[in-house]
C-alpha cells in the first residue's frame, strides 16, 4: 500500500530504486510549490496528502513523509501564505503524538525553519508546538504504559529543543511564546491527565533557557489556575457544620469516623483519613491535587539547583495577588508552605516578614490586614521548621502592634471598629496555643515573653477576649495559667462555644475570625509532602500537658512545666519534642484511633492534648486530684 | 551601521494617583513598555531612551480618576531599517538555503539562497558549514561572523529583517574592512557606478556608529519633536 503518485514527477514515484540528493528533492519541492500559483496543484496537492496521511504508515510511506518534510525545510522560502495555505495549515496541524522519532525530527526542522524564515509565521510554529504539550485524545489512555511515557519523552524533548532553537534564531520569540502558552493553557473543566501534562510543560519552560524571560508569568499563571480550582470546591465537602465542636477537637473528627468505616469495610483498605475518602470523587479536588504535586516537585528541584529565592519571589508576588485576594484559599496556599519548608532559613523566614509587614503596615484596607495575620498565625503555628525564637520574634511585632494600637485607643469593646485589632490578638493567643511550652521550656525565650505587654493587651477595656473565637481564648487561658502567664480573675463561661456572637462581629462577611488557612491538607497527595513539616495539634505539647507518658503521677503535672529541665529539648524545642513522636504513617493513624476511646464531649478534654500516648489511661484531671492546681 | 537615529522627543505621561509617591518608577515602566516594539508615532523600533522631567507642575485630568499628565524631554533611540540600507549582525546559523543573522542582539534576519551572490559557494568544511568567496580566497562566512547585508524588507511586527548578500560590498565585515580595495574595484566596474559611489561616502560618514552603544548622533536625520499621550494605568 503506498501513496498514488504522478507518474511523471521522477521525483516522488518509484522511492525505493531512486536514489535523489537532499538539494533534488528541494528544487522539485520549489517546482511543485511554485506551479501552484501557474495554478497547476498536482504535486502540491500530492505533497499535502502525504502530510495527510497519519494512520497506519508503512515504512515506506514514514520515509516518504520524512523526505517530503526535509525537503519543504530547504523550501520555506517559496512557500507563499496565501497560496499554500493549505499546505501550511496540514502541517500546523500535525500532531508529533502520532509519529515516531524520524517524522518527529523532520517536522521539528520544518517548524524551525519556517519561523526563522519569517515574522508571518511564528506565531503559528509556536502555537503548533504549544500544541504538541498535548496528546490527542486517544493517546490519554497510553499514557500510563512504558511505551507511552517513552512516547511522551521523545515528543516533549523535541518541542522544547525545538523553542530554544526558535528562540535562538528569533531573540524575541519569547514574547510572542507567552501569551500563547496562556491563551491554551486548559481550563479547569479539562481532563486531568490534560491539564497536568500542560503545566508540566509550563514548569519545564520556568526552568529551561528561556526561564528568565518567561518564568516568572508562567508560574503566576500556574497559581492563578490553582485558585481557580480551589474555588470549584465547594466548602461543603470539607466541613461538617458541626460548630459545637472546638476548632482544635476537628482535627479529631478524623478519628471516630475512621473507626465507624473500619467496622463496616473490614481490613482490605489502608487506614486513610475519612476527610480523604470525602474526596475520592471529587474531581475538581484530585486535579487541584495533582497540580500541587507539579508545583512541589518543580521547587523541590529548583531548590536542588540552588534558584527556590527567585523563584520564591515571584511566588510570593503572586500570592500577594492571587491567593490572598481569594476569599479563603483552601489549599493553594500549601504551595508556599511548601517552598517555606525547603528552605526555612531563608523563604521560611522572608513569607512570616512579609506577611507580618502586610499587618502592621498601613497601606493595606482593613480585610487584606486581617487576612495576612490569619495566615500568619496559622503558619507560625503549624511551620514545624520555624524554631521558636524566630516565632517569639514575629509575635513580640505583634504584641507591640497590637499594645501601640491600644494606647491610642480609649473606647470599648467594639468588635467592628477595631477589627484589625481583635484579629491580631487572636493572632497571638492562637500561636501561643501552640507555642507556649516549647517558648516557656526556654528560659531566653521565656522571659522574652513575659516582657511582652500580653495580660495588659488582653484585659484592656477593648476586651481581646470577650471578642476573639471562644474556643481558641479558652485554651489560651488555661496554658496562660498553667504557665504562670497571667491569670483572669474573672471566669469565662464559654459553654463549649466554638464562635460567638461578637467574633462573628469582628469576623465580618467573610468570616474572617474563623480562617485558619494552614490548617491540615486535606488532599492526600499533597500532604504526603506536607506531614513531614507540619504540626498537628495532636502533637503539641501544652503547658498543662502531663510530660510523661509513661504512668506519671498527679504531682507530675505541676512539676511538668516548672521543674522540668531543658532535659531532652534543644534549642528548637519543637522539632526535638516531634522526634519522638515522628513514626510512619500507619502507626501514627493507629495512635490517633486510639483517642477515640476518651469521651468526646467533656468540656475538660475538648482539646485532646493529653490524649496522645496516654489514651489507654484517663488522664489525671479527673481523678481525684491532689495536686496544688485543684485547690 | 544605518537605521539608527537619535530622536529627541517632547512626551506626556498620564500617571494614575495612587502613584503619586512613585512617579519616576511610573514614568520609567510606562516607557518601558516602549521597548522593542515598533512605533508607528516615533518612526522607529525604540531601543533605549533617556528621560528628563520638563516642569515640576503637572496638569490633572478633570474626571473620574484624577490622572495627571507629566511633561518629560525624552532622547530616544530608534531602529528603523529601510530597504536598501546595510546593517550588520552576527551569523547564528549557516545552511544551503539560508543564512540566519541576529542584529543588535534582538532582531532576527534571514538572506535566501536567491539573494547570496554566485560568488558564494556554500560547503561543509571539517564538519562546519561555511559559504566561501570563489574569488576571494579569504572571503569566508560561517557561524559567529559579523555580516554586512543589504535590507531587502522589514517586518515591523516580529522586527524581521529581510536581507541580501548581492551588492559586492556586502559579506564579511572583517574581510570588507581589510580589503576594501578589492570590493570597491568590483562596484565601479558595475553600471550602478552613481550610487556606489554615494554608498561609499555614506559607509565613510556611517562608519562610528558600529557600536550601537555610543549614542553618537547621526547629524543627517533632523531631530524629530513629537508629542505623545500615553495613560499609566494602575496594575
Amino acid at each position: 500500500m503506498g501513496v498514488k503518485l504522478a507518474s511523471e514527477r521522477p521525483g516522488f514515484s518509484e522511492m525505493e530504486d531512486v536514489n535523489f540528493t537532499d538539494s533534488e528533492l528541494v528544487y522539485h519541492v520549489r517546482d511543485a510549490l511554485r506551479s501552484v500559483t501557474l495554478g497547476d496543484s498536482n504535486s502540491y496537492n500530492e505533497l499535502i496528502g502525504v502530510i495527510h496521511h497519519t494512520e497506519y504508515l508503512t515504512p515506506d510511506e514514514v520515509a516518504l513523509l520524512v523526505t517530503s518534510l526535509k525537503a519543504l525545510s530547504g523550501a520555506v522560502s517559496c512557500i507563499d501564505i496565501a497560496h499554500h495555505d493549505s499546505l501550511l495549515s496540514s502541517i500546523f496541524r500535525m500532531s508529533m503524538w502520532s509519529y515516531g522519532p524520524d517524522v518527529m525530527d523532520a517536522l521539528v526542522e520544518l517548524i524551525i525553519s519556517l519561523a526563522a524564515s519569517s515574522g508571518k509565521y511564528i506565531d503559528s510554529c509556536l502555537d503548533m508546538l504549544v500544541s504538541n504539550f498535548m496528546p490527542p485524545h486517544y493517546f490519554l489512555a497510553l499514557l500510563k504504559q512504558p511505551r507511552g511515557l517513552a512516547r511522551k519523552d521523545q515528543v516533549l524533548h523535541r518541542v522544547h529543543s525545538a523553542l530554544r532553537d526558535i528562540a535562538d534564531l528569533v531573540p524575541l520569540a519569547p514574547l510572542r511564546l507567552l501569551p500563547i502558552i496562556l491563551q491554551k493553557m486548559p481550563n479547569v473543566y479539562s481532563k486531568e491527565p490534560m491539564i497536568v501534562i500542560y503545566v508540566e510543560n509550563m514548569l519545564r519552560l520556568e526552568s529551561g533557557a528561556m526561564g528568565e524571560l518567561v518564568g516568572s508569568m508562567i508560574l503566576c499563571a500556574v497559581v492563578d489556575r490553582l485558585i481557580d480550582l480551589d474555588v470549584e470546591i465547594e466548602w461543603e465537602d470539607i466541613l461538617q457544620d458541626d460548630f459545637s465542636k472546638g476548632i482544635f477537637e476537628m482535627e479529631l473528627e478524623d478519628v471516630e469516623e475512621t473507626l465507624d468505616d473500619d467496622e463496616q469495610e473490614g481490613d482490605e483498605l489502608p487506614r486513610e483519613s475519612s476527610s480523604w475518602r470525602r474526596f475520592r470523587g471529587n474531581v475538581v479536588a484530585e486535579k487541584l491535587d495533582s497540580l500541587l504535586v507539579l508545583m512541589f516537585e518543580h521547587l523541590r528541584s529548583c531548590n536542588d539547583v540552588g534558584r527556590l529565592s527567585n523563584v520564591f519571589e515571584t511566588l510570593l508576588q503572586s500570592f500577594k495577588q492571587t491567593v490572598m485576594k481569594a476569599h479563603k484559599s483552601k489549599f493553594s496556599q500549601f504551595v508556599m508552605f511548601y517552598a517555606c519548608s525547603l528552605d526555612p532559613g531563608n523563604c521560611g523566614v522572608r513569607f512570616a516578614d512579609i506577611l507580618a509587614d502586610i499587618f502592621t503596615g498601613s497601606v493595606s484596607p482593613p480585610d487584606v490586614r486581617m487576612s495576612a495575620v490569619a495566615y500568619l498565625a496559622s503558619y507560625l503555628s503549624r511551620a514545624k521548621f520555624l524554631p521558636a525564637s524566630f516565632v517569639v520574634n514575629i509575635l513580640q511585632r505583634l504584641v507591640g502592634w497590637c499594645w501601640k494600637y491600644t494606647e491610642s485607643q480609649d473606647g470599648d469593646i467594639n468588635p467592628d471598629a477595631h477589627r484589625v485589632f481583635y484579629s491580631g490578638c487572636q493572632a497571638i493567643m492562637y500561636v501561643l496555643c501552640f507555642r507556649m511550652r516549647s517558648i516557656m521550656d526556654v528560659h531566653r525565650m521565656k522571659s522574652q515573653l513575659f516582657l511582652m505587654p500580653v495580660e495588659a493587651l488582653l484585659k484592656h477595656p477593648l476586651s481581646p477576649l470577650k471578642v476573639c473565637l471562644p474556643s481558641i481564648v479558652e485554651e489560651f487561658l488555661r496554658q496562660a495559667k498553667a504557665a504562670h502567664l497571667f491569670t483572669v480573675s474573672e471566669t469565662f463561661v464559654f459553654n463549649d462555644l466554638l464562635e460567638s456572637e461578637h467574633s462573628r462581629a469582628f469576623g465580618g462577611k467573610e468570616r474572617l475570625d474563623m480562617f485558619f488557612p494552614f490548617d491540615p491538607c486535606l488532599l492526600r497527595k499533597s500532604d504526603r509532602y506536607i506531614r513531614p513539616n507540619f504540626v498537628y495539634w495532636s502533637m503539641v505539647r501544652t503547658t498543662y500537658d502531663d510530660d510523661d507518658e509513661e504512668g506519671s503521677s498527679d504531682e507530675d503535672v505541676v512539676d511538668g512545666f516548672m521543674g522540668r529541665s531543658v532535659e531532652n529539648i534543644a534549642g528548637d524545642a519543637m522539632a526535638a519534642s516531634f522526634e519522638e513522636h515522628d513514626l510512619d504513617l500507619d502507626e501514627f493513624d493507629y495512635s490517633m484511633n486510639k483517642m477515640s476511646i476518651t469521651p468526646k464531649n467533656s468540656s475538660n478534654f475538648r482539646f485532646g492534648s493529653e490524649l496522645y500516648g496516654s489514651a489507654m489511661r484517663m488522664p489525671s484531671r479527673i481523678r481525684p486530684s491532689t495536686s496544688p492546681e485543684s485547690l | 551601521m544605518e537605521g539608527l537615529k537619535v530622536s529627541d522627543a517632547k512626551l506626556v505621561v498620564y500617571v494614575h494617583p495612587s502613584k503619586a509617591t512613585k512617579v519616576s518608577q511610573a514614568i520609567l515602566r510606562e516607557l518601558s513598555s516602549l521597548l522593542f516594539k515598533f512605533s508607528e508615532i516615533l518612526d522607529g523600533v525604540v531601543l533605549a531612551y533617556d528621560v528628563s522631567t520638563l516642569s515640576e507642575v503637572a496638569k490633572i485630568l478633570p474626571g473620574v480618576h484624577p490622572y495627571f499628565g507629566v511633561r518629560l524631554q525624552a532622547k530616544l533611540l530608534l531602529f528603523h531599517p529601510k530597504a536598501d540600507m546595510l546593517l550588520e549582525g552576527k551569523v547564528v546559523k549557516l545552511g544551503q538555503q539560508s543564512i540566519h543573522v541576529i542584529v543588535l542582539g534582538f532582531s532576527s534576519a534571514i538572506i535566501i539562497e536567491e539573494d547570496i551572490r554566485e560568488e558564494f559557494k556554500y560547503k561543509v568544511k571539517r564538519g562546519e558549514e561555511v559559504f566561501d568567496s570563489a574569488s576571494h580566497k579569504r572571503h569566508k562566512i560561517k557561524v559567529g561572523t559579523t555580516l554586512r547585508f543589504l535590507v531587502k524588507s522589514f517586518d515591523e511586527e516580529i522586527l524581521h529583517i529581510s536581507g541580501s548578500l548581492v551588492p559586492a560590498h556586502t559579506g564579511s565585515v572583517r574581510w570588507l574592512d581589510k580589503n576594501r580595495e578589492d570590493w570597491l574595484h568590483a562596484d565601479r566596474s558595475s553600471k550602478k557606478r552613481k550610487k556606489s559611489a554615494e554608498r561609499e561616502q555614506m559607509w565613510e560618514h556611517n562608519k562610528p556608529i558600529i557600536d550601537a552603544s555610543t549614542l553618537s548622533m547621526n547629524t543627517d536625520q533632523s531631530n524629530k519633536k513629537s508629542k505623545k499621550r500615553r495613560r499609566n494605568e494602575d496594575s
